[in-house]
């Protein structure tokens, strides 16, 4: 098994270690949707040390757009990894203290298999041809990534948004491997408007005619336009009205109107540079099947239609529940679903809704009363595992 | 050393037996659920409406759910817990009736600390002054104070009544003194009780 750690990279933003795990040749990873994918490749990165015990692995899953790039130097935008204020020393996961591992979905374009990558049996891209996959699909895959790790039982699971859908179904799935889970800013499944607005960036998608049937990759063409526009739809479902108000008002670019439909204003102009800086990082085909498999997710549907009979299995896990008040993708209602749901099934479960105008986007940025909340979970989950 | 406990816990931790679940609603920082997860061994969680007095229970390890008394209690499964204990929050909450009655749906029994408006202090400011009384129990003018519903020992006996519960155990508590087993129907008692804690239960059920 190709487990070896990757070199350190010093000059990340955090020492930390990225590696490629290859599924064994007869371990094929199967599917909800009836198939398997052979020869599963999944990246990830590594900071800080796996102890004696084995007692202190933290893994973090990403959300829609994001990657395993969780607090080290993104290797395409250069940027800071996308929770370097949450991963690091003296931060509330400190790899002084955690083994902490993320992971790049199945289907995902940074590395791990996905729309993008070479189907075996055609040496050709995958394309459309690539199976149909679902959030527990993804939670399986990690779990054979955390197996090859020599991990039994993960510290914790955490994650926000589809990251935080994850960990909902890690803890349907293998409660018996979590001590504590962290679900920040989700839901337990999809909801018809969420839906919608995946349709439309999937249309938008679909409608650039570079996108060829989602053959674009062989044909060394890629559907910018389409991806960028449907990064700008769904960026506005990551804001808030009252975040966009204070941010950008009716704020010009320039002194005067153009009369014209260049970016006037400042909102389009940042939105704009949104949609345009994602495309230099993200596969359209993975948006697709990525966004799809969100909107499949129904973690009740799954279980007889009681979310709480997910949980049965789940007592002995510490939960934390985090939401935000201006957060209307996954609103707080979503999360006091989930607790109710935790409750009814006899989990420890903790809540906290914390008050922003920024939006489900909340999560990645620097929320004190975030940090603060989930460092004294952790802290605390830490101590009753006797560590320190 | 950790600092003495208050009389109205230390009432509380006796009412309680140990390794029971409790859940304490409107929970502070927590103190009084680390107080009988340490002393009394109980599996506690809590409910708060400040998010810094959950994050403070969270670093104490705590289990606590931010929420209202007077809405967030319906996410709670029934009769999950073997005690429900609702301190110095009735008062303050906007349905007191229905909150006690959701106490005894999702508890066996229930445990409610209360200020007494019958206290002699509180009518001779009423009577001499003409005043809504500014107590040590009750610190806020009434134009700022969270005690929108006060009563009286005799009023909580009167509205346990109307609601079928039964009083098992109730104490007295003046400033400074330990806990005193009182009748709350008896007038003198309702002069003297600064506070006062309830045990009380369904008949037949606890």
């Amino acid at each position: 098994m190709a487990v070896q750690p990757g070199a350190m990279n010093a000059a990340a933003v955090h020492p930390h270690c990225s590696d490629v795990f290859t599924a064994p040749s007869g371990a094929p990873l199967p599917l909800d949707s009836g198939g398997v994918i052979d020869g599963l490749e999944i990246a990830y990165t590594t900071y800080g040390r796996l102890n004696a015990e084995r007692s202190n692995a933290v893994l973090v899953c990403h959300a829609l757009t994001g990657d395993q790039h969780v607090a080290s130097r993104h290797p395409i935008t250069g940027r800071p990894g996308w929770w370097a204020n949450v991963v690091g020393p003296g931060l509330p996961l400190d790899p002084e203290h955690h083994f902490i591992i993320c992971s790049n979905v199945v289907g995902g374009c940074m590395g791990s298999t996905g729309p993008s990558s070479i189907n075996p049996a055609t040496g050709d891209v995958w394309g459309l041809a690539f199976p149909m996959i679902t959030i527990a699909d993804m939670v399986r895959a990690q779990a054979m990534l955390i197996t090859a790790l020599g991990i039994e039982r993960l510290f914790a699971v955490v994650g926000g948004s589809l990251g935080g859908m994850q960990v909902l179904q890690w803890a349907s799935d293998y409660p018996e491997r979590l001590f504590a889970a962290v679900c920040i800013a989700a839901a337990p499944r999809h909801s018809a408007q969420n839906i919608a607005f995946h349709e439309v960036g999937r249309q938008a998608i679909m409608a650039d005619p570079d996108w060829r049937g989602g053959a674009y990759a062989s044909l060394g063409v890629k559907p910018e336009k389409g991806l960028a526009v449907a990064r700008m739809a769904a960026h506005i479902t990551y804001l808030s009205e009252a975040g966009l108000q204070r941010k950008f008002g009716r704020e010009l670019q320039r002194d005067g109107l153009s009369w014209g439909f260049d970016a006037d204003f400042q909102v389009e102009s940042y939105l704009r540079h949104q949609g345009s800086s994602f495309v230099d990082r993200f596969d359209a085909n993975s948006y697709l099947y990525i966004t799809r498999a969100v909107d499949y997710f129904d973690l009740a549907a799954a279980h007889g239609g009681v979310l709480a009979s997910a949980f049965t299995r789940a007592r002995d896990v510490r939960f934390c529940v985090f939401s935000f008040t201006s957060d209307w993708l996954y609103p707080t209602a979503e999360s006091r679903g989930i607790v109710r749901a935790l409750n009814a099934a006899g989990v420890r479960a903790s809540f906290v809704e914390i008050d922003t105008d920024k939006g489900h986007d909340a999560f990645f940025l620097d929320e004190p009363v975030l940090r603060a909340a989930l460092s004294g979970f952790i802290g605390a989950a830490a101590s009753a595992r006797g560590r320190p | 050393m950790s600092a003495p406990i208050r009389a109205d816990f230390r009432e509380i931790l006796r009412l309680v037996e140990p390794g029971s679940r409790v859940l304490d609603v409107g929970c502070g920082e927590g103190a009084l659920l680390e107080l009988l997860s340490r002393e009394n061994g109980v599996d506690g969680r809590g409910i708060e409406i400040s998010p810094q007095g959950v994050s403070a229970c969270l670093a104490r390890g705590l289990s606590v759910i931010q929420g209202d008394a007077d809405r967030d209690l319906s996410d709670f499964p029934t009769q999950a817990f073997d005690y429900v204990i609702l301190s110095q929050t009735l008062q303050a909450v906007q349905r007191p009736k229905h909150v006690l009655a959701e106490l005894l749906r999702i508890g066996r029994r229930a445990v409610v600390s209360l200020p007494n408006f019958g206290h002699w202090r509180v009518r001779i400011d009423l009577l001499l002054h003409g005043r809504m009384p500014v107590t040590g129990e009750l610190p806020e003018p009434w134009w700022s104070t969270p005690n929108i519903h006060l009563c009286t020992v005799r009023d909580f006996a009167g509205l346990c009544d109307d609601l079928g519960f039964v009083i098992d155990r109730s104490a007295a508590l003046a400033k400074g003194k330990p806990a005193r087993p009182f009748d709350p129907s008896r007038a003198l008692e309702n002069w003297r009780a600064e506070a006062a804690i309830f045990l009380l239960s369904r008949p037949g059920a606890a």
